[in-house]
Protein backbone atom coordinates (compact mmCIF):
# COMPACT_ATOMS: atom_id res chain seq x y z
CA UNK A 1 0.00 0.00 0.00
CA UNK A 2 2.76 2.48 0.65
CA UNK A 3 4.79 1.35 -2.48
CA UNK A 4 1.58 2.43 -4.51
CA UNK A 5 0.89 5.71 -2.55
CA UNK A 6 4.79 6.45 -3.11
CA UNK A 7 4.47 5.71 -6.64
CA UNK A 8 1.27 7.67 -7.33
CA UNK A 9 2.81 10.74 -6.11
CA UNK A 10 5.89 10.43 -8.65
CA UNK A 11 8.12 12.34 -6.70
CA UNK A 12 10.73 14.37 -8.94
CA UNK A 13 14.10 12.14 -8.90
CA UNK A 14 17.34 13.30 -8.18
CA UNK A 15 19.54 14.21 -11.78
CA UNK A 16 21.79 10.60 -12.67
CA UNK A 17 25.39 12.56 -12.04
CA UNK A 18 26.78 10.57 -14.65
CA UNK A 19 24.44 11.66 -17.52
CA UNK A 20 22.90 15.18 -16.02
CA UNK A 21 24.69 18.33 -17.39
CA UNK A 22 25.52 20.81 -13.82
CA UNK A 23 23.92 23.60 -14.27
CA UNK A 24 26.92 26.09 -13.32
CA UNK A 25 25.21 27.06 -9.97
CA UNK A 26 25.74 23.46 -9.23
CA UNK A 27 29.43 23.04 -10.42
CA UNK A 28 30.16 26.32 -8.21
CA UNK A 29 28.79 24.55 -5.56
CA UNK A 30 31.01 21.41 -5.63
CA UNK A 31 33.68 23.72 -6.33
CA UNK A 32 33.22 25.56 -3.31
CA UNK A 33 33.79 22.34 -1.14
CA UNK A 34 36.44 20.83 -3.59
CA UNK A 35 38.46 24.46 -3.15
CA UNK A 36 37.36 24.39 0.73
CA UNK A 37 38.94 20.72 1.13
CA UNK A 38 42.35 22.08 -0.60
CA UNK A 39 42.67 24.92 1.45
CA UNK A 40 42.23 23.02 4.44
CA UNK A 41 45.37 21.20 3.12
CA UNK A 42 47.39 24.16 2.52
CA UNK A 43 46.72 24.85 6.04
CA UNK A 44 49.42 22.19 6.11
CA UNK A 45 52.01 23.95 4.37
CA UNK A 46 51.14 27.44 6.13
CA UNK A 47 52.25 26.11 9.38
CA UNK A 48 55.10 24.21 8.30
CA UNK A 49 56.00 27.66 6.57
CA UNK A 50 55.50 29.45 10.04
CA UNK A 51 57.57 26.94 12.16
CA UNK A 52 60.43 26.94 9.93
CA UNK A 53 60.18 30.78 10.45
CA UNK A 54 60.35 30.13 13.58
CA UNK A 55 63.23 27.88 14.08
CA UNK A 56 66.10 29.41 12.16
CA UNK A 57 67.44 30.83 8.95
CA UNK A 58 68.25 27.01 7.83
CA UNK A 59 64.62 25.51 7.84
CA UNK A 60 63.11 28.58 6.46
CA UNK A 61 65.74 28.45 3.38
CA UNK A 62 64.58 24.88 2.88
CA UNK A 63 60.52 25.76 3.40
CA UNK A 64 61.57 28.98 0.69
CA UNK A 65 63.68 26.59 -1.62
CA UNK A 66 60.84 23.61 -1.36
CA UNK A 67 57.98 26.06 -2.10
CA UNK A 68 60.38 27.93 -5.00
CA UNK A 69 60.87 24.76 -6.68
CA UNK A 70 58.47 24.06 -9.94
CA UNK A 71 56.28 21.43 -8.17
CA UNK A 72 56.34 24.14 -4.98
CA UNK A 73 55.07 26.56 -7.51
CA UNK A 74 52.17 24.74 -9.20
CA UNK A 75 50.74 23.79 -5.91
CA UNK A 76 50.86 27.44 -4.73
CA UNK A 77 49.15 28.51 -7.63
CA UNK A 78 47.05 26.23 -7.13
CA UNK A 79 46.13 27.01 -3.68
CA UNK A 80 46.12 30.70 -4.88
CA UNK A 81 43.59 29.99 -7.18
CA UNK A 82 41.53 27.92 -4.80
CA UNK A 83 41.85 31.00 -2.10
CA UNK A 84 40.23 33.37 -4.77
CA UNK A 85 37.64 31.20 -5.50
CA UNK A 86 36.63 30.08 -1.98
CA UNK A 87 36.80 34.08 -1.16
CA UNK A 88 34.39 35.01 -3.72
CA UNK A 89 31.56 32.01 -3.24
CA UNK A 90 31.95 32.46 0.19
CA UNK A 91 31.30 36.31 -0.08
CA UNK A 92 28.62 35.15 -2.33
CA UNK A 93 27.37 32.15 0.14
CA UNK A 94 26.98 34.91 2.58
CA UNK A 95 25.28 37.49 0.67
CA UNK A 96 22.61 33.84 -0.14
CA UNK A 97 22.34 33.97 3.91
CA UNK A 98 20.49 37.30 3.90
CA UNK A 99 18.16 36.36 1.64
CA UNK A 100 19.28 38.43 -1.31
CA UNK A 101 19.92 36.75 -5.08
CA UNK A 102 18.20 33.53 -4.87
CA UNK A 103 17.12 33.36 -7.76
CA UNK A 104 17.63 31.15 -11.23
CA UNK A 105 18.91 33.74 -13.22
CA UNK A 106 21.19 35.77 -9.94
CA UNK A 107 22.78 32.25 -9.51
CA UNK A 108 23.53 31.64 -12.54
CA UNK A 109 25.11 35.88 -13.23
CA UNK A 110 26.86 35.78 -10.07
CA UNK A 111 28.24 32.06 -10.13
CA UNK A 112 29.99 33.11 -13.40
CA UNK A 113 31.29 35.97 -11.65
CA UNK A 114 32.56 33.71 -8.85
CA UNK A 115 34.46 31.56 -11.86
CA UNK A 116 35.96 34.78 -13.58
CA UNK A 117 36.86 36.67 -10.31
CA UNK A 118 38.58 33.99 -9.27
CA UNK A 119 41.14 33.58 -12.83
CA UNK A 120 41.45 37.90 -11.90
CA UNK A 121 42.36 37.45 -8.39
CA UNK A 122 44.96 34.40 -9.25
CA UNK A 123 46.66 36.76 -12.14
CA UNK A 124 46.79 39.84 -10.51
CA UNK A 125 48.34 38.00 -7.14
CA UNK A 126 51.21 36.35 -9.68
CA UNK A 127 51.11 39.23 -11.86
CA UNK A 128 52.16 41.54 -8.08
CA UNK A 129 54.37 38.39 -6.72
CA UNK A 130 56.68 38.74 -10.07
CA UNK A 131 56.70 42.43 -10.10
CA UNK A 132 57.40 43.15 -6.65
CA UNK B 1 -3.81 9.27 4.25
CA UNK B 2 -0.79 11.34 3.25
CA UNK B 3 -2.67 14.62 3.52
CA UNK B 4 -2.97 14.08 7.56
CA UNK B 5 0.94 14.48 7.99
CA UNK B 6 0.81 17.60 6.87
CA UNK B 7 -2.50 19.12 7.92
CA UNK B 8 -2.79 22.69 7.83
CA UNK B 9 -4.37 22.47 11.50
CA UNK B 10 -0.96 21.94 13.30
CA UNK B 11 0.52 24.70 14.46
CA UNK B 12 4.48 25.17 13.35
CA UNK B 13 5.58 24.31 16.89
CA UNK B 14 3.28 20.90 16.80
CA UNK B 15 4.81 20.09 13.85
CA UNK B 16 8.42 19.84 14.95
CA UNK B 17 7.92 19.31 18.65
CA UNK B 18 9.19 15.11 19.67
CA UNK B 19 11.52 15.60 16.40
CA UNK B 20 14.04 16.27 18.73
CA UNK B 21 15.97 19.34 19.64
CA UNK B 22 18.41 21.54 17.22
CA UNK B 23 21.10 21.64 20.66
CA UNK B 24 23.50 24.26 19.60
CA UNK B 25 23.04 24.04 16.37
CA UNK B 26 22.19 27.46 15.93
CA UNK B 27 25.55 29.00 17.75
CA UNK B 28 27.43 26.66 15.57
CA UNK B 29 26.14 27.90 12.38
CA UNK B 30 26.50 31.62 13.52
CA UNK B 31 29.75 31.08 14.87
CA UNK B 32 31.05 29.70 11.21
CA UNK B 33 29.14 32.48 9.44
CA UNK B 34 30.94 35.12 11.66
CA UNK B 35 33.92 33.52 11.52
CA UNK B 36 33.86 33.58 7.60
CA UNK B 37 32.88 37.35 7.49
CA UNK B 38 35.86 37.88 9.87
CA UNK B 39 38.07 35.84 7.03
CA UNK B 40 37.22 37.74 4.48
CA UNK B 41 39.67 41.14 5.12
CA UNK B 42 41.89 39.06 7.76
CA UNK B 43 42.52 36.60 4.23
CA UNK B 44 43.05 39.59 1.88
CA UNK B 45 45.50 40.84 3.97
CA UNK B 46 47.22 37.94 4.75
CA UNK B 47 47.65 37.39 0.90
CA UNK B 48 48.80 40.90 0.16
CA UNK B 49 51.52 40.46 3.44
CA UNK B 50 52.23 36.78 1.96
CA UNK B 51 52.71 38.14 -1.93
CA UNK B 52 55.39 40.83 -0.64
CA UNK B 53 57.42 38.24 1.29
CA UNK B 54 57.44 35.93 -1.75
CA UNK B 55 60.82 36.52 -2.16
CA UNK B 56 61.92 37.01 1.59
CA UNK B 57 64.81 36.48 3.28
CA UNK B 58 64.59 34.88 6.72
CA UNK B 59 65.66 38.17 8.32
CA UNK B 60 62.61 39.83 6.07
CA UNK B 61 59.83 37.35 7.41
CA UNK B 62 61.16 37.08 10.64
CA UNK B 63 61.09 41.47 10.72
CA UNK B 64 57.40 41.09 9.38
CA UNK B 65 56.08 38.78 12.23
CA UNK B 66 57.86 40.86 14.54
CA UNK B 67 55.75 44.14 13.98
CA UNK B 68 52.64 43.94 16.94
CA UNK B 69 49.89 44.85 14.50
CA UNK B 70 51.34 42.01 11.99
CA UNK B 71 51.85 39.34 14.90
CA UNK B 72 47.93 39.71 16.16
CA UNK B 73 45.96 40.06 13.17
CA UNK B 74 47.92 36.92 12.07
CA UNK B 75 47.53 35.00 15.43
CA UNK B 76 43.57 35.83 14.85
CA UNK B 77 43.78 34.77 10.90
CA UNK B 78 45.22 31.49 12.02
CA UNK B 79 42.59 31.26 14.88
CA UNK B 80 39.80 31.81 12.46
CA UNK B 81 41.42 30.06 9.96
CA UNK B 82 41.83 26.55 11.30
CA UNK B 83 38.04 26.97 13.42
CA UNK B 84 36.68 27.38 9.45
CA UNK B 85 38.60 24.71 8.59
CA UNK B 86 37.10 22.15 10.93
CA UNK B 87 33.63 23.65 10.76
CA UNK B 88 33.81 23.18 6.92
CA UNK B 89 35.38 19.75 7.19
CA UNK B 90 33.12 18.58 9.46
CA UNK B 91 30.07 20.18 7.10
CA UNK B 92 31.49 17.61 4.41
CA UNK B 93 31.82 14.62 6.55
CA UNK B 94 28.14 15.23 7.57
CA UNK B 95 27.13 15.19 4.31
CA UNK B 96 28.89 12.43 2.68
CA UNK B 97 29.46 10.49 5.46
CA UNK B 98 26.71 8.48 6.74
CA UNK B 99 28.03 5.41 9.44
CA UNK B 100 27.74 7.18 12.47
CA UNK B 101 30.89 6.12 14.05
CA UNK B 102 32.90 6.83 11.29
CA UNK B 103 31.42 10.15 10.99
CA UNK B 104 32.09 10.58 14.54
CA UNK B 105 36.04 9.55 13.97
CA UNK B 106 36.38 11.68 10.85
CA UNK B 107 35.12 14.64 12.87
CA UNK B 108 36.83 14.06 16.08
CA UNK B 109 40.34 13.48 13.99
CA UNK B 110 40.14 16.46 11.52
CA UNK B 111 39.05 18.52 15.69
CA UNK B 112 42.52 17.72 16.62
CA UNK B 113 44.66 18.08 13.74
CA UNK B 114 42.94 21.39 13.71
CA UNK B 115 43.57 22.02 17.09
CA UNK B 116 47.20 21.01 16.77
CA UNK B 117 48.02 23.33 13.89
CA UNK B 118 46.14 26.00 15.47
CA UNK B 119 48.90 25.45 18.29
CA UNK B 120 51.74 25.10 16.30
CA UNK B 121 51.80 27.98 14.28
CA UNK B 122 50.43 30.35 17.03
CA UNK B 123 53.43 29.21 19.18
CA UNK B 124 55.47 29.99 15.83
CA UNK B 125 54.82 33.55 15.63
CA UNK B 126 54.94 34.41 19.55
CA UNK B 127 58.20 32.46 19.47
CA UNK B 128 58.87 35.29 16.32
CA UNK B 129 57.38 38.20 17.67
CA UNK B 130 58.94 37.80 21.24
CA UNK B 131 62.04 37.47 19.69
CA UNK B 132 63.53 34.14 20.59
Amino acid sequence: MSETSVAKKARPLSPHLQVYRLPLPAVSSITHRFTGIALTVGTLVLTWWLVAAASGPDDFDTAQHVLGSPIGLLCLLGWTWAFGYHLLKGIQHLIWDTGTGITNASAQRSSALVFGGSFVLTAIVWIAAFAL
Amino acid sequence: MASTSDNGFRTRLGRVRGLGSAKSGGAHWLAYRMVAVLLVPLTVWFLISIVRLAKAEHADAIAWVHQPVNAVLLLITLIATFHHAAAGMREVYEDYIHGKLARLIAIGLTNGAAILLAAASVFAVLKIAFGA
